[in-house]
């Protein structure tokens, strides 16, 4: 690489296979990204385009029926494509930390916080319990829970969906991660809380220099956090660029009808209805042709059906997956944040 | 915590009393006591003298809160057959019963929570069919006739082990067998599916992402959770072979509780059936109990519902 960014996570051409009773299931079909340190990708998408698999594909954390392939998978410059379950372990927790949608769910209910935010330092960092204590307190003072040192004796059930996703997060950050992927992680929170979350996401990645994977089907949480932005359709990436690029001119139909499902502030008027994508995703069973959005696209034409999926490359990096040209979408429906 | 304990050892203490009063009643409603110990030869004014001698023509009320009341001194008065104190009769045996349900039990829970645990950790694998297999078994055999099966084999054929009395601990080995046998597929089944359904649960993998070891995984996370529906069930099989020993005590020969429960039964040995019940009622409720606090213990959020 010719650029100085010290790249974390590589991956290149993603794919996982389900079998499924009615035949083989692609819910990822070749995705590719790499994220830097000190940078935030965000992978966004609807239920079911495949976004929590590919995170849970690069920790190993898939189901055992589930078939992982890749191009490359380049974690910290090391291929772990073939790494077993001992050698994962020793990345996850450490190298890479995972926080999940359902904080209220993801907390052993038996143990204390303490316990579950000691433990995962207490096994990876040759130390003591007093120094995991002293850690575990600081990063709770870190994300912004009050009386740390209280809380640790605390159990899951007696803390809010917020305050255990803070906890979650602290957890991921205890031994230091180089990468931190977050699954949708202010889904299942109020909406106040969700602002005050990501907030703190965005700080604490900074602060710690990581690299930073966010998963979500929330394009307000994308552009305010995002330095890249992917959009996946059906187990493919169909736009990907730097954030600015993608929000101020989307170049697939999905990213623009994504886009004006959302109010803006200051532009949407009063009363004006708010855009939908209308159908539902494709059923990614069997073999798959052509561009999967075709049946939901205002522009399809028969020429869809036959589309290879390869992206075309603008010279600022800024990538689409559609036979249309750049301005072919415009005016009618393009960007408007 | 405190206050759920208090709470519980109050409703125990309840539960009790309620047991003591249906224990006395029934026992009471079920003959005629004085014509038992009087005989059937016996003319109207003897039967009417012992009724007098041993309080029956009292009222009930009165009857129960003295056999209450000598009951909590350890008094539960003397057996109408062989006129022995009914304490002595049940101290002198209860050590073997406690014995062979407390080697069942543990027996039970060493098979069936490791076999569990590896059926639920590999679903329809070969583990899982074989633990199948076993508990089909355990729940199809009857009891008697897999404690004769052992005896013919173990006892008759091969000579490894003595086949009556309680003497030595070689002797405890088939009946513990045999009766915690019993109690394996329920506890075995219990254990798989609650063991499937938290391995499959959120906090689950969050342990895996944070790189714990298998071992923490299944043991520390898994198990603790998985366990606690096993334990109250433990709870009341244990209770059960204390009581329900009553078939592995007679065909091995071991004059335990639940022989003598049996003998007092046949002979409407009225004292000696109240004190067993009221005994076993209490080892209930006392396991009952013990098997709560543990739970509120393993899953904190137990005491507070």
């Amino acid at each position: 690489m010719s650029e100085k960014k010290d790249v974390v996570l590589e991956v290149d051409n993603l794919r996982i296979d389900i079998p499924v009773s009615a035949g083989l299931l692609h819910p990822v079909r070749g995705i590719s990204f790499d994220v830097s340190r000190g940078e935030t990708l965000c992978i966004v998408g609807e239920s079911g385009c495949g976004k929590s698999l590919t995170s849970l594909a690069i920790m190993g954390l898939l189901p055992k029926n589930a078939d992982r392939q890749a191009d490359r998978l380049n974690f910290l410059g090391k291929d772990i494509r073939d790494f077993d379950e001992r050698q994962m372990a020793k990345l996850r927790g450490v190298k890479m930390g995972m926080i999940f949608q359902e904080p209220m769910t993801s907390l052993n209910p038996s143990y204390t916080i303490g316990n579950q935010l000691e433990e995962v330092y207490l096994r990876h960092m040759s130390s003591n319990r007093l120094e995991a204590r002293e850690r575990a307190i600081f990063l709770l003072d870190k994300v912004g829970i009050s009386s740390a040192g209280s809380r640790l004796g605390q159990y899951p059930h007696q803390l809010s969906g917020g305050l255990r996703q803070r906890v979650m997060i602290a957890m991921a950050l205890m031994c230091g991660p180089d990468l931190i992927i977050a699954d949708e992680p202010t889904t299942a929170l109020d909406v106040t809380i969700q602002a005050q979350i990501l907030h703190l996401l965005a700080e604490l990645q900074s602060d710690f220099d990581m690299a930073m994977v966010l998963i979500t089907h929330d394009l307000g949480i994308v552009a305010r956090v995002a330095d890249k932005v992917q959009v996946m359709y059906a187990g493919r990436t169909v736009e990907e660029g730097n954030c600015e690029a993608v929000f101020d001119k989307p170049l697939h139909p999905y990213t623009s009808g994504l886009l004006r499902c959302i109010p803006v502030p200051g532009k949407t008027q009063p009363g004006e209805k708010l855009g939908t994508v209308p159908g539902v995703v494709p059923n990614l069973v069997g073999d798959l042709n052509g561009c999967m959005f075709r049946n939901r696209c205002e522009f399809a034409t028969d020429e869809c059906k036959e589309l290879a999926e390869t992206p075309t490359v603008l010279e600022n990096g800024h990538a689409y997956t559609c036979r249309l040209k750049p301005d072919e979408m415009e005016p009618s429906t393009g960007g408007r944040l | 915590m405190l206050a759920y304990t208090l709470k519980r050892i109050v409703v125990a203490f309840l539960i009790l009393l309620v047991v003591s009063g249906l224990t006395f009643s029934l026992s009471h409603l079920s003959a005629d006591p004085a014509l038992t110990i009087a005989g059937e030869q016996a003319s109207d004014e003897d039967i009417e003298a012992v009724r007098k001698l041993y309080g029956f023509d009292r009222p009930v009320i009165e009857q129960y809160v003295n056999w209450l009341s000598r009951a909590l001194q350890g008094d539960f008065g003397k057996s109408y057959h062989y006129k022995a104190p009914v304490v002595e009769m049940i101290s002198g045996r209860i050590g073997t019963t406690m014995t062979l349900g407390f080697l069942a039990i543990v027996f039970a829970l060493v098979i069936s929570i490791p076999l569990g645990t590896l059926a639920a950790m590999r679903p329809n694998s070969i583990i899982d069919r074989f633990a199948l297999l076993i508990a089909v078994f355990g729940q199809a055999l009857p009891t008697f006739w897999f404690a004769l099966m052992m005896i013919i084999l173990f006892g008759v054929w091969f000579r490894w082990l003595p086949i009556s009395g309680n003497t030595t601990w070689a002797h405890f080995v088939m009946p513990t067998i045999a009766l915690g046998y019993y109690a394996t597929p329920a506890l075995m089944r219990l254990t798989r599916a609650g063991m499937i359904e938290v391995l499959s649960s959120d906090y689950i993998r969050t342990a895996k992402a944070k790189g714990l070891s298998p071992v923490s995984v299944l043991f520390k996370h898994a198990l603790r959770n998985a366990i606690i529906p096993v334990v109250a069930l433990a709870a009341v099989w244990f209770g059960f072979m204390l009581g329900g020993s009553i078939v592995i005590e007679t065909i091995f020969n071991l004059k335990g509780i639940g022989w003598l429960s049996y003998d007092a039964l046949l002979r409407s040995d009225l004292p000696v059936v109240q004190a067993i019940v009221l005994i076993f009622a209490s080892f209930y409720v006392i396991l009952t109990l013990l098997s709560d606090l543990l739970n509120a213990y393993l899953d904190p959020r137990i005491s507070v519902r």
